[in-house]
Parts: structure tokens; C-alpha cells; sequence
């Protein structure tokens, strides 16, 4: 069986993040992504990001995703691609699918960075080819460099929602509408500024409320929602699209921790059924910690500055740092995280992890 | 449907080698390492597989490798996700229908769509 001291599961933000700082200490550091290059959602982000210089804001997914790469190998971070993990098992030992076979990595510590997945959307019509995730779409056009469609809807007017239109019209796309079932918009005003310059109309209290087409999307059918999301009778649009993107959220891809036996609390504005973890991002198991997505759906400045945080502290609980330069380093980080966790939409953000915190000191 | 080949961002394209899918005994082209499912929908074609009970259609939809909307018939072998399964010359590429069968098998019975 082949061993490491520190496994980080997931190579997107918060996982090579955690890597470097890890593997920075002396640290063995593996770090196993089930893609073929690490970087997760990054190399698909061609916005600037927020936040200030210490964030890397002003500077794009995409070249923070090629910084951190070169950190990592530059730290001498072990990187396993093309492998799946497909268990945690209670003694820290995880099953790995490479190709056509499986092996045993048995690690003292485990950091999952697995991410988040999409929520979908279900109403007739959603399985037509043509209807995706929104992120999907964004693979599609920003990675692949191919277009979905041409006529697009966008369910949904958070930041994903108003980010990926604005990309999906950089792309060469026209889209027809973003619909948001809220009364308001709930992503930033920055981003919905922008798709409302392009001609973009954003309608809030609006559902989907089917899909049409013979072998794919055709058309969409929107209404106009009441106080309490029921379609309002007579308010019915035909919208001529042939694809029809979601983004209502995300889900943290937990299923490791699940399987670890790690404790859960739900937080439906993190993202619903969180693993408990405390200010040093580790869960209820002390040789499991969790970053990023996995531990409360955020953004990826939050994501780095969290798996940074727990690759110091799984550092740090084998020995490579002395309790005071740990200390002084995370309370570093912590600084950096209180810092993009402030204003309208960061508050609510700060709140949930103080609530999830909160669950730890209770079990 | 169509590639991206300037951008406003991301600039021209680089595009991996023209090469040669075969797709329901059709000739495709497409770009060498690009996913099989991109390459098929750069040339218009949506429908991946359709399902098992209904026989419905069903395309791209996660692009990630995980929902399994877009498994396929790839060199002979069924249930292959095309959205992660990278392009090479010469690739034989079916629709598939149900849960696909392999050349030497019959179709499995039974199970979900």
C-alpha cells in the first residue's frame, strides 16, 4: 500500500491551496484530482476577481489557477491526476481509482477540497438536450471554446447566473433573458449592471415553466410568479431559445466526509448538509479537515484562504510548524478570511460559519 | 453551436490537431484532446445517447463527468462519459441507446433510465 503523510482530496482552489502551505512546512503532501489537469473551476473563471491585492484581486481565475499550479510543484506537492477517490475508510486509508485499476493510499492526514456540485432544476422539458447548469455552459465556452447554443436563458440572477450570461455574450451568444423567481436580484449590482448594459433583460419574480422541443430545446415558457412562487395565470411568455441554462445554487460535494463518519450540520444559505468543522477547518474526525465548497459554499478567494488554513493546521498537527509560527500564520489567514467576509453579502456568509463553528463546540 | 475562435478575453483559440471522429458512421472533424461530446456538438449534433424505458434524448449536462447524461458508444465500448473522454484520430463514436451494449454482449436488461 502506498502511504503519504498529508492526502488532499481535490485540486481546485482551496485544495492547492492547502497543498502548498502544507507542503511548504516539509511536509508529504499528495494532492489527487480525478481530471486531467488540477485547478477545478479556476482555468473557467475569466472575470477579475474581488477583494484586494492580498486576494489576488484583479487578477482572473484563470491565472490564479496557473500561479498556484506552479506553487504546488514548486512546493514538491505530489499531484495525482486522472484519479477518482472513491472511499475514506476509518483508518485514513482512501481508495483510489487510477484508469483500469485501484490502489490504497493510506495517509495520517486527510484534507477534502472536493468542491461543490450544481444544483439542477427540475420543470418539464429539463432533461431535453440543451437545458445545463450554468457552470456547465461555462466549461463549454471558456475551456472547450465551443458554444451550447445561441439563443440562451439563464434561470437564475445570483452571481453565477449574471457572471456566466455576461461570458456566454463575450462568447459570441445572445441571451435572451435571465429570469430569477426572487423579487430582486440577488448577485451583485456590479455584475448585473453590466448584462443590463449589453441589452440583457433581467426578470425577477419569474419561473420556467417548461421546456419545449422535439429531440431538443426549442422554446421556453416563462410566467410571472406570485408572493408565494405560483405562476400567475395570463402572464405566460414564449421564449424562441434553444438552450436553457440554470444556476440556483450550490451543493457541497460531501460524500467522503459522509463516508469518514464525520458529523453534519444544515446551513441552507452555505449551501445545505455542511461537515462541522472548527476555526481550524478541521471536522469532528481530528485527522480529517474539510475547505473550500465542501465546508460552506462560497467563492474562490474564500476557498484558497480556507484550504491555506487548513493545510497549516494539518501541517501543524504533524509536527512541521511550532505551535507559535502556526498560530501567528492561520491568524494571519483569519484576517484575510474576516476580510472577504464583510458588506451586505459577506456578513450573512460570516454568520453561517460562526453557526457552523458553534455546532463543533457543541459535539 | 459553434467554436470560439477569437475572443474578447481569452484571445484566439489554440486548437489542438485537426483530426477524425466517426460518428454514427458519419466523418466528424475535430480537434485532437478536445472532449468528444464538444467536438460533436461543434458540429451541430446535440442528441448523445437516448434513454433506456423511453427512449428520450439526453445531451450535455454537467460537463464535469458526473451526471453520466452524455455516455456514449466509444470505440466500441458503451457507457463512456464524453464530456471528460478527450478526442483522438480515428475514434468510432455511436449514439447510444438504452444502457449500450458492447460488440461481444447482448443488451443488459432491466434498470434505470
Amino acid at each position: 500500500m502506498r502511504e503519504t503523510e498529508i492526502a488532499v482530496v481535490g485540486g481546485g482552489a482551496a485544495g492547492m491551496a492547502a497543498a502548498i502551505e502544507a507542503a511548504k512546512t516539509g511536509a508529504r503532501v499528495t494532492l489527487i484530482d480525478e481530471n486531467e489537469r488540477p485547478g477545478g473551476q479556476l482555468f473557467k473563471q475569466i472575470h477579475k476577481f474581488f477583494g484586494s491585492g492580498v486576494h489576488r484581486a484583479g487578477r482572473r481565475g484563470i491565472q490564479i489557477g496557473q500561479e498556484l499550479l506552479e506553487e504546488a510543484q514548486n512546493a514538491g506537492v505530489e499531484i495525482r491526476l486522472n484519479t477518482a477517490v472513491y472511499g475514506l475508510f476509518s483508518d485514513h486509508c482512501l481508495g483510489l481509482i487510477c484508469g483500469d485499476h485501484t490502489e490504497e493510499l493510506q495517509a495520517k492526514v486527510i484534507i477534502l477540497a472536493t468542491g461543490a456540485n450544481e444544483n439542477p432544476l427540475a420543470f418539464p422539458g429539463w432533461t431535453l438536450p440543451g437545458v445545463m447548469g450554468a457552470g456547465a455552459a461555462q466549461t463549454l465556452i471558456n475551456i472547450h471554446r465551443t458554444l451550447p447554443g445561441s439563443r440562451i436563458l439563464m434561470v437564475g440572477a445570483g452571481n453565477v447566473g449574471l457572471i456566466v450570461s455576461y461570458q456566454l455574450l463575450q462568447a459570441g451568444a445572445e441571451v435572451m433573458a435571465i429570469i430569477e423567481g426572487l423579487p430582486y436580484i440577488s448577485g451583485y449590482g456590479v455584475h448585473a449592471s453590466k448584462v443590463r448594459r449589453a441589452g440583457v433583460p433581467i426578470l425577477t419574480s419569474h419561473t420556467i415553466l417548461k421546456a419545449e422541443g422535439k429531440e431538443q430545446v426549442e422554446r421556453a415558457i416563462i410566467a410571472k410568479v406570485d408572493e408565494r412562487w405560483y405562476p400567475i395565470a395570463g402572464t405566460e411568455q414564449i421564449l424562441e431559445v434553444d438552450t436553457i441554462c440554470f444556476a440556483v445554487g450550490l451543493s457541497p460535494l460531501a460524500e467522503l466526509a459522509w463516508m469518514a463518519g464525520c458529523r453534519f450540520t444544515y446551513i441552507p444559505q452555505m449551501g445545505g448538509w455542511i461537515p462541522i468543522h472548527d476555526g481550524n477547518m478541521q471536522s469532528t474526525d481530528p485527522m480529517i479537515y474539510v475547505a473550500g465548497d465542501l465546508a460552506g459554499v462560497e467563492e474562490a478567494s474564500t476557498a484558497m484562504e480556507e484550504g491555506r488554513l487548513a493545510g497549516l493546521a494539518a501541517a501543524g498537527a504533524l509536527g512541521g510548524l511550532s505551535l507559535e509560527e502556526g498560530e501567528e500564520k492561520k491568524a494571519e489567514v483569519r484576517e484575510r478570511l474576516a476580510m472577504l467576509r464583510v458588506g451586505s453579502f459577506g456578513e450573512g456568509r460570516a454568520s453561517a460559519k460562526d453557526q457552523i463553528i458553534r455546532a463543533r463546540n457543541q459535539v | 453551436m459553434r467554436r470560439i475562435e477569437d475572443h474578447p478575453i481569452l484571445g484566439k483559440s489554440e486548437r489542438g490537431r485537426k483530426v477524425t471522429l466517426f460518428f454514427d458512421g458519419q466523418l466528424i472533424e475535430a480537434l485532437e484532446g478536445e472532449p468528444v461530446a464538444t467536438a460533436l456538438m461543434a458540429a451541430g449534433h446535440r442528441v448523445l445517447r437516448y434513454t433506456h424505458q423511453h427512449l428520450e434524448p439526453r445531451g450535455i449536462f454537467c460537463a464535469l463527468g458526473r451526471c453520466t447524461d452524455c455516455m456514449m458508444i466509444v470505440d466500441g465500448q458503451p457507457n463512456v462519459r464524453t464530456c471528460i473522454t478527450p478526442v483522438r484520430d480515428g475514434m468510432t463514436v455511436e449514439t447510444q441507446r438504452g444502457q449500450g451494449q458492447r460488440r461481444d454482449q447482448q443488451p443488459l436488461r432491466g434498470g434505470m433510465d
